[in-house]
């Protein structure tokens, strides 16, 4: 039933999405406007500026203004909108998709934290963290998943009883606790790139354990088939049979399972970001940039600090609905619901 | 069954030997310890930390250590808390009850909502309330949960109506017994559904799904073709047969959610084990951290061994000895 379909709407919109976050994610410098570490300490905890179309006479100049906001009250952070003054903002401009000239007012268009970097620029630059971290930790875990639990089912014996008592131990581990540790071994003074590497190495460490089982489970019973006996009658070596015959048996349960596991690595970056104990301060990721919400007044004095979350929620939702679509269409057993 | 019960209990004693040893062994690699941070501190005199030291095993090779804590470990002493000055066994009972409690509440809320949105949906696949609960559902289990820890703390504030975080208010002490209770379950509110949401969508999906093959199962036709009512075969037929991989799933769920838990526990401040490990870890408290993960690892365990226990009992057709081998 499922199988004739094609993908509906929402497949489509999620790919669509999934496209447009990665090139953001690839094309930062030119799709942020600023620096993600430019302060404005004139501009706290800025709400976001408003955007306005330009009569098309006067498109030639900009199709967008904005009206620069002020600092009315330092202490309860209040801007005050300057009505009479027309910021126009450039599209590509300076290398940038759209911008401010850098002798005019700034344009927030999401907002500043509290040291007035701009959000919006600070998202585009967190999305290479936090986008690239679910495929690098995939790609690891799934290679130490896939080499490990086809060299047991295959192997079989003594040595796949040693590695599954091992898979064990890794599965009955608390995972989020055992993270915190990991995490806290991190040193704080490392450069973000190798706290970045670090975080996906822990991560990795920790989730391949399940899918090495279940890959074991398959290549035990791959190797009892037809074709591969029939492999292992024509002389062919077992390096051979496990990577032309039997590894590539397991490759559509793999893509499945890892589409599907790349948010539990976006989301396990962000919590431990928002903790603290991932990537640190001036670097952003999606994750950190939602700490400062983690204090309620600001949460609701400045709310525009949760946008960050919109993004990871877009993220994995687009992922979780193409996982499900893929899930569909490869695997035969899920095509009976 | 009793010796079934009896080989499991025996053989999470391995499992648990080597999660403490790596636990051990990963909180000895962090730089710096909770005595170099004590020594920065002037009030303290060296020879209390000296002492501390020598109290601590401190400067004892790993092995050693980690000897002298299984032992008392074995003992129920599972040492002093550095940073708190309390026996670390007091403080894990005064917080893992708390976090228990948070998981079976939320635990709660997910299966009195999945479970009848599930079965509704699976009576009529495809149909216009199928695909919108079916999206949601989605939507669901893609809103993070610190998310929505967020935008939960701020409706509260927003509205007044719920406590924003914490696990108590200030002047719980004072409270009678009953006033105790209402001011906990108030403050549980929050939290439960948070983290009652996140579990929602797949169990909604997994009930949808078993539901829509059991109704295609020859024992149904069997059913309708007695002449049973619609109504003796949607209860007596389909749900009790789709209703028994749930039971198991109950034991996997509690342990899953403690994970869970931690992070919800740290974003609206409540006092459950999972802040405790992360104050733990923040400070390098060594035999917290390390009863933290022991408490996390057990309830963790026993958690699969009440599904596992649970799934003998309620279906006839699985034996103990094919479970085992299985495993």
């Amino acid at each position: 039933m499922n199988r004739a379909r094609g993908p509906g709407v929402i497949v489509v919109a999620s790919a669509v999405t999934l496209v447009l976050f990665y090139l953001m994610a690839v094309a930062a410098p030119v799709v942020a406007p600023y620096d993600f570490a430019e302060q404005n300490r004139a501009f706290p905890n800025c709400p976001p500026s408003s955007l306005h179309v330009n009569p098309p006479q006067r498109w030639g100049e900009a199709i967008f203004y904005t009206h620069p906001l002020v600092l009315a009250d330092p202490l309860t952070r209040r801007f005050d909108e300057q009505r009479d003054v027309r910021v126009p903002i450039h599209m590509l401009y300076r290398w940038h998709l759209f911008t401010t000239s850098p002798d005019t007012p700034k344009v927030f268009v999401l907002g500043t934290d509290n040291l007035g970097r701009d959000l919006f620029s600070r998202i585009v630059y967190g999305s290479r963290v936090s986008l690239s971290i679910g495929v690098v930790g995939v790609a690891i875990s799934f290679t130490i998943g896939t080499l490990v639990g086809s060299f047991a089912g295959y192997v079989g014996g003594w040595v796949d009883n040693i590695i599954m008592r091992i898979v064990e131990i890794e599965m009955s581990l608390p995972s989020f606790y055992f993270l915190l540790a990991l995490a806290a071994v991190i040193p704080a003074n490392l450069s973000s790139a190798t706290t970045f590497f670090l975080i996906v190495v822990l991560m990795s460490f920790i989730s391949w354990a399940g899918f090495a089982r279940i890959i074991r489970g398959m290549v035990a019973s791959l190797r009892e088939y037809e074709y591969v006996v029939a492999a292992r009658g024509l002389g062919a070596s077992r390096w051979r049979i496990l990577t032309r015959h039997i590894i590539p048996g397991t490759f559509s349960y793999t893509i499945i399972a890892a589409t599907l596991s790349i948010p539990s690595f976006i989301l396990g970056e962000s919590a431990l970001s928002l903790l603290g104990l991932g990537i640190q301060e001036p670097s952003a990721s999606w994750g950190n940039l939602l700490a400062e919400a983690q204090n309620v007044q600001n949460l609701v004095k400045y709310p525009w600090i949760l946008t960050p979350g919109v993004f990871i929620f877009l993220t994995v939702m687009a992922f979780n609905f193409l996982g499900d679509y893929l899930r569909d269409r490869l695997d035969p057993r899920a095509a009976a619901r | 069954m009793a010796g079934y019960l009896l080989r499991r209990v025996l053989h999470m004693i391995p499992l648990l030997l080597g999660i403490t040893f790596l636990a051990f062994l990963i909180i000895d690699l962090a730089p710096g310890d909770y005595f170099s941070t004590l020594k920065m501190n002037p009030s303290i005199s060296p020879e209390v930390i000296h002492q501390m030291e020598v109290q601590f095993g401190y400067g004892d090779p790993l092995l050693l250590r980690y000897a002298k804590w299984l032992w008392r470990a074995l003992h129920l002493d599972l040492g002093v808390s550095v940073a708190y000055r309390v026996r670390v066994i007091d403080l894990i009972a005064a917080r893992a009850g708390n976090t228990v409690i948070l998981a079976l509440a939320s635990m709660l809320v997910t299966w009195t909502l999945a479970i009848p949105i599930g079965i509704l949906v699976a009576l009529r696949p495809n149909s216009i309330s199928d695909r919108v609960l079916s999206f949601l559902a989605f939507f669901g289990m893609s809103l993070p949960s610190f998310f929505l820890a967020f935008l939960m703390m701020f409706a509260a504030l927003r509205t007044g109506w719920f406590p924003i975080g914490g696990t108590f208010s200030v002047s719980y002490d004072s409270l009678t017994l009953s006033g105790k209770i209402a001011d906990r379950l108030y403050h549980l509110w929050l939290p439960m559904i948070v983290l009652g949401i996140g579990g929602m969508a797949s169990l909604m999906r997994l009930m949808r799904a078993n539901i829509l093959e059991i109704k295609e199962a020859d024992f149904v036709r069997t059913a309708r073709a007695k002449g049973l009512s619609e109504g003796v075969v949607v209860v007596k037929h389909i749900l009790r047969n789709a209703l028994n991989p749930f039971v198991t799933l109950a034991g996997y769920e509690l342990g899953n959610l403690l994970g869970g838990a931690a992070l919800v526990e740290a974003v609206m401040n409540l006092q459950g084990l999972g802040t405790l490990m992360l104050d733990a870890v923040r400070s390098l408290d060594v035999y917290l951290v390390m009863g933290s993960v022991l408490m996390g690892s057990i309830l963790l365990l026993v958690g699969n061994l009440l599904a596992d226990v649970t799934l003998t009992l309620v279906d006839p057709r699985i034996d103990f000895t094919r479970l085992e081998a299985g495993r």
